[in-house]
Parts: C-alpha cells; structure tokens; sequence
C-alpha cells in the first residue's frame, strides 16, 4: 500500500469526505429500503429470533434450572406424563423425551445464526474472488473458473448432500462449508462475475493502473468494495438455503448435531405424533413455524436489498 | 447454432464425467468397501467372504475399479440392489424414472402458468395491497418448510377431511382383483396424456397464427372435447377405476408442489416485466391509446417471458433434485424417495444408481434449457 506517498495532512480531510459520502449514501439507501415494506417485515422477524437466541444463555444461568430445562439432556421431573402440554413453567411444552421446548427452540435459533452467517460468509467471500478475478483476468482463467461454475451450477444439491451426510459426519460447521463451496464457485460467482465485468472497464480502475496500482491492491481496493453491495444480497439467499439444507437434512436424521429445529420435528416424527397436529400441536408448529419465518425473513430481506442495490426495479 | 449447441453438449458430456468421478471417489472415500455390510457378518466363512470381495472387485486396485464404474455407468449396469434383492438397480429405476417425471412436470407446468398469470398482475399493480400480500404469500409458501407443509396438506386434505389418500402411490384394496399391473396402467396413462397435449397444443398453434375471432371458444372446446374422450375413452377400456385411483395418489403432491413452487416464477415475471415497463415501446403503445391490458399481455408480458421461460427447464431440472423431500413425505415411490430410502438402508448400488440417474437428468435438462434458450434469444445463437 502506498500510505507514505500520501501527504499526511490530507488523510483526515479525505476519511472525512469518505465518511460523509457514505453517510449520505446509507441514508439515501434505508429511504428505498423503508419504501419496499416487505424488508422491514423480514428485518424484524430477524430481530425477534436474534432476541430469543441471545435470551437463551440469560435464561439457563438465571430461572432456568440446568437439569429440568437443558436442551439436550434435560428432563421435566415437575410432568407427570411427558409429553406435557404448555404450562406456565413450559410455555411451548416437552417434547416425547421430556425436554422443554421452548428451551430447544432458543438454544436451536442461535446454531441457526451461525450456521446461516457461515455459510452467507463462506458463499460470499468465495463468489466475490471468483467474480473479481475472472472479470479482471479473462482469458484462460475466465473459461476455467466459469466452467467449474458451470460445473457446480449442474449439480442436485440436495441429492448431493444428502448422500454427503450418509456417507461421512456432516455437522453444522460441514454443512457450511459445503454449502459456500456449491454456491461460491456456483451461481453466486457467475452472478458477481457479471458485476465485475462492469466495474473492470471503468476509467477509475484503468487510472489505478496507470498509477502503478499492483494486481492484488486493485482487486482489492477498486474492484471488491463495488461488488460488495451485490454479494451483502447474495449473502440473504444463502442464510436462506442454508437453514432450509440443515432443516431438511437433520429432519431426514442424516446430520450429525445435537438439536436443531429440523431435529425436533425428527424427534416428532420417531415418536410417532406427525399426524395428531391438533392434540399435539406443540410438538409440531414451534420448530416448524421457526424455520418458515426466519427462511422467508432472510428471503424477503434480500428481495427488498435487490430493489434497492437494483435501479431497474426502482419507481420511476 | 449449431457451434454453440455442439459447445455445450461436450461441456455436459465432460460435466457428467467430473461427476461420475466425483460420485466414484465419495462412494470410496468411506471406510470399508461396499460388501462390508455383508463381509463384517462374523458367521461368514472366510472363503464366502473372499468370494464377495472377488465379486465386487473391491481387491482391484482403485483405477482398475475407477475404470469398470465408467464402463458400467455408460452401459446402464448399475448392478443388483440390496434392499429390494433380486431386481436390478437399472430395472427400479426405469419403474421409478416415469413416476417421478410425471408429478415434476405436471406442478412445474401448473405453477408457471399460474405464476405467470399472477406475476403480470403484480407487476402492473405495484406498491398496492394486491402486491404486498401475494409477495408476502407468495414468500411465505416459496420458503416453507417443504416437509411441515406437505404434512399439514396430507393432515387436513386426507387425514381429516378425508378426500384423498394419505400418501403411496396406489391403493392395494382397488388393485385387489386388477387384470393387469399397475406400471400398464400408468404407462398407459402416460400415452394418454401425451396424444392429448399434442392434440391441444396442434389446435391452439393452427388456430393461433390466423388471428380468428372465435379462437378462445375454439381452444375451450377442443379441450372440452379431447378431455370428455379420454374420459370416455378410460370409462369404456374396463381399468377406469385403477386410472382413477392413481390420480387420485397423484392430487395431493401435485397441488403441494405447485403451490411451493408457484412464488418463484411469479416474483421472477413481476421483476422481469418491471425491466420491460421502462423500455420506450411500452410508452408508445399507450400512446396509441391501446387498453391497458393489451399493453400488459401483448406488449410488455411477451418480452417478459425469456427469462421465465429459461427458469422453466432449469426448475425442472431442479425440481427433480428437489423432489427428493416432497416424494419422502407423501411415500411416493419415485427417484427422490428411492435415493433417500437407498441412502438410509445403506443400499449403496441402488443409492449410487439413482444419484447418476438424477445427475443425469440435471445434465440433460440443462441442455434443454440451452437449446431453448438459444432458439429463443437470437444474441445467444450468432455468439
């Protein structure tokens, strides 16, 4: 980096002109993010699950007793017959192996979280190198990394990883990376690529060029930071996908994780209670409706992110 | 054309290879061998047990077994399942294959037509309530938990209200006493259908292209008349009932389908048809004074259509491998379920049969999907 060069008086004023500009910029944007309405309903569905999940430590080490209320090993000792509808101790119930519910559901939302940002993490930093790479090199490296695109473009993901997840351990931590691989070098790199493709011919990039701007610092410093507002929308659909993968995948019993949303319906299912959904509704739609809302809520965020980070969309 | 098509095809032929090889390597990476579910019986004598290993050919080296797995592969011998013993793995699947097809492309088609129609309308009607609760709706059901919603479709449709069956593929109380097997049956079904869509789609196309008066009532009544002598048709045949039966299993997936995956092509139109609403024949057409809906559905829906009309092939090509949790929830015996129960009762040769298979059908139809495309977007065909 050239940091020596720069006239050291000048660097406040230009972090101060930087700072404005993407003041002004930000506020410009949560305007239109305001005007879709369907995002502020997606972040707010967020925001109430990044409650529960957080509320969930809190709980265990103040008014939750360890033995009755653990997520995992827990037993309800104060049920009779498990399992217990709600009560005011088991707001949502037990479940058929005496543990509580709501309390699953909380210690769930936070893996949930993680597994989510790390595969949207892993997707998007993989497709932003894709992307800024093959647009800016072309040629032999552009046919080879889009062929592999291509390649992974073509794959049945689920089939995939269902196979992957009988055949070997797949946990949360697997799952999020093969997730970020499928979709990194998948669509959301073609996607990006294609962004790319319309910051790499800029006169901005060319003068970076012409001032002896390395290849590392140009990718970095000129190319990255214009395609991140297209890989922040890319990393919505992947939280989306991700948890719907982990969902499926532990309801099928085939991931190797302690408890999930996905699990609890599993437990549901082997205890054989799917289909009195009225005289056991607890055991069905809390983990359910979870994974509906905080899916949709991801997907409907994104949708809104796309109008805004999109100007064909916009109202005339 | 011809370059690009030509292009393409040795790109899916080098695709399938990288998956063939991919699909070799997990099915090895695992410990043990695929006779270790039989070998590890400690009953077994170690002569049977050599025996097995020498059948299978897990003592061959790797490249040697790598090799005979690409032969096997491209002449469909995919060898005998475990589970369901003496059938070969190439025979189930060809059972299941035609199944499986037909719930696909049956919802795919419901859903894009009614997605598209929906889609229109969002569209135009932007920013009023109409929009907001059919993207919210239209969300909600897109991103659903596949398994929770096809559970509650069975629990209130056939469990409670007891109109359908719950699940399967046939009800063995009907087939009793049946004259023949229900695969006939169903394949028949399937030429039925077809010589239908034919019969349909060659009316609408002749009676289309003279811009005629009377041409919707003439679609109306074709459709009428060939659905009235297909039913008539199977009344008379004496099987009418089996046929009935296996719609009947069929109502139920095919409804949970479509309403999954309508959202999608009706958020991709509205956001299509949005790009085309700016373009400065749409302003000329209102100029002329045309209603507006003639400048909805000729003028702007039509130059929408493209990228639905990709995302057509390429969902079905994806509703295959999605289907995988829709046909384990409603036990319908088709790829999907196959792969899933294959995969759980680790019977790996049928488990590994249906993988290519469905990899298979992926690679070929997205070489639909580009032919299509490239049939319909000049700029794609003189690239």
């Amino acid at each position: 980096m050239t940091t020596e060069a720069a006239p050291v008086a000048a660097a406040p004023s230009l972090w101060k002109m930087r700072l404005t500009l993407a003041g002004r910029s930000l506020k410009q944007n949560w305007s239109l993010f305001l005007g879709t309405r369907i995002g502020l309903l997606g972040l707010a569905i967020i925001v109430f699950y990044l409650l529960l999940a957080a509320a969930h430590p809190i709980l265990m080490h103040t008014i939750w007793d360890e033995r009755t209320y653990d997520p995992i090993i827990g037993y309800a000792f104060d049920e009779p017959v498990q399992p217990a509808p709600p009560s005011l101790s088991h707001p949502l119930g037990t479940d058929p192996l005496g543990r509580d519910i709501l309390s699953q559901l909380m210690f769930s939302t936070r893996s949930e979280f993680l597994l989510g940002l790390l595969a949207a993490l892993m997707t998007v930093c993989i497709g932003t190198m894709v992307g800024a790479i093959a647009a800016y090199y072309g040629g032999w490296v552009d046919t080879l990394l889009m062929r592999l695109a291509d390649i992974m473009i073509m794959m049945p993901a689920i089939s995939i990883l269902i196979v992957l997840s009988a055949l070997f351990e797949v946990g949360h931590l697997e799952l999020a990376v093969l997730i970020g691989l499928l979709s990194g070098f998948g669509g959301t790199g073609v996607v990006l690529k294609s962004q790319a493709l319309s910051v790499v011919v800029k006169p901005y990039i060319e003068a970076a060029r012409a001032a002896g701007g390395g290849t590392l610092h140009i990718l970095l410093v000129h190319v990255v930071p214009n395609l991140l507002p297209l890989s922040f929308l890319y990393m919505m659909f992947t939280v989306t996908s991700a948890i719907f993968s982990e969902a499926v995948l532990s309801f099928l019993g085939l991931l190797d994780v302690r408890m999930s949303w996905g699990l609890m319906i599993h437990t549901t299912e082997s205890a054989g209670y799917l289909l009195q959904v009225t005289e056991y509704w607890w055991l069905i739609f809390p983990a359910s409706l979870s994974i509906t809302l905080l899916c949709s809520s991801f997907y409907l965020l994104g949708r809104s992110l796309d109008e805004v980070v999109n100007p064909r969309l916009r109202r005339t | 054309m011809a370059g690009y098509l030509l292009r393409r095809t040795v790109q899916i032929l080098l695709t399938l290879f990288v998956f063939l090889t991919i699909v070799f390597f997990l099915v090895n990476a695992q410990p043990g061998d695929i006779t270790r579910l039989y070998s590890m019986d400690p009953s077994l004598p170690p002569e049977t047990r050599a025996n097995l290993q020498e059948l299978f050919g897990v003592n061959e080296p790797l490249w040697k077994q790598y090799l005979v797995h690409l032969k096997n592969t491209v002449t469909g011998n995919f060898g005998v399942s475990f589970s369901l013993y003496p059938r070969t793995v190439g025979d189930v699947i060809l059972e299941r294959l035609p199944r499986t097809l037909v719930l696909f492309v049956t919802a795919t088609v419901i859903s894009f037509y009614l997605g598209f129609a929906l889609g229109k309308i969002i569209a135009w009607r932007r920013g009023g309530w109409v929009e907001y609760t059919s993207t919210i709706g239209g969300v909600s059901l897109y991103t659903v938990f596949t398994p929770w919603f096809g559970l509650m479709m069975i629990w209130l449709f056939a469990f409670k209200a007891g109109w359908l069956p719950i699940g399967k593929f046939l009800d063995p109380v009907v087939w009793r006493d049946a004259p023949t097997d229900s695969n006939t049956i169903f394949n028949l079904m399937l030429a039925t259908a077809a010589v239908l869509t034919v019969v349909v789609f060659a009316v609408v196309l002749a009676t289309s292209r003279k811009r005629l008066a009377k041409a919707p009532l003439i679609h109306v009544g074709t459709i009428a008349a060939a659905v009235a002598a297909v039913v008539g048709v199977w009344l008379a045949s004496g099987v009418g009932h089996l046929a009935f039966d296996l719609v009947r299993h069929m109502i139920l997936p095919i409804a949970t389908l479509t309403l999954i995956s309508f959202a999608g092509t009706m958020l991709l139109t509205r956001n299509s048809m949005l790009e085309v609403i700016r373009e400065d024949h749409v302003m000329v057409a209102r100029a002329k004074g045309l209603p507006e809906k003639v400048v909805r559905d000729k003028h702007v829906a039509r130059n929408a259509l493209l990228p639905v009309v990709t995302s057509f092939v390429f969902s079905l090509a994806f509703a295959i491998d999605g289907g995988v949790i829709i046909e384990s929830i409603f036990s319908w015996p088709g790829m999907g379920q196959t792969l899933v129960s294959a995969t759980v009762s680790e019977d790996l040769p049928l488990a590994v049969g249906a993988f290519v298979f469905v990899g298979i059908f992926v690679l070929v139809a997205h070489l639909a999907a580009d032919v299509l495309y490239a049939y319909l977007d000049p700029r794609v065909r003189y690239r």
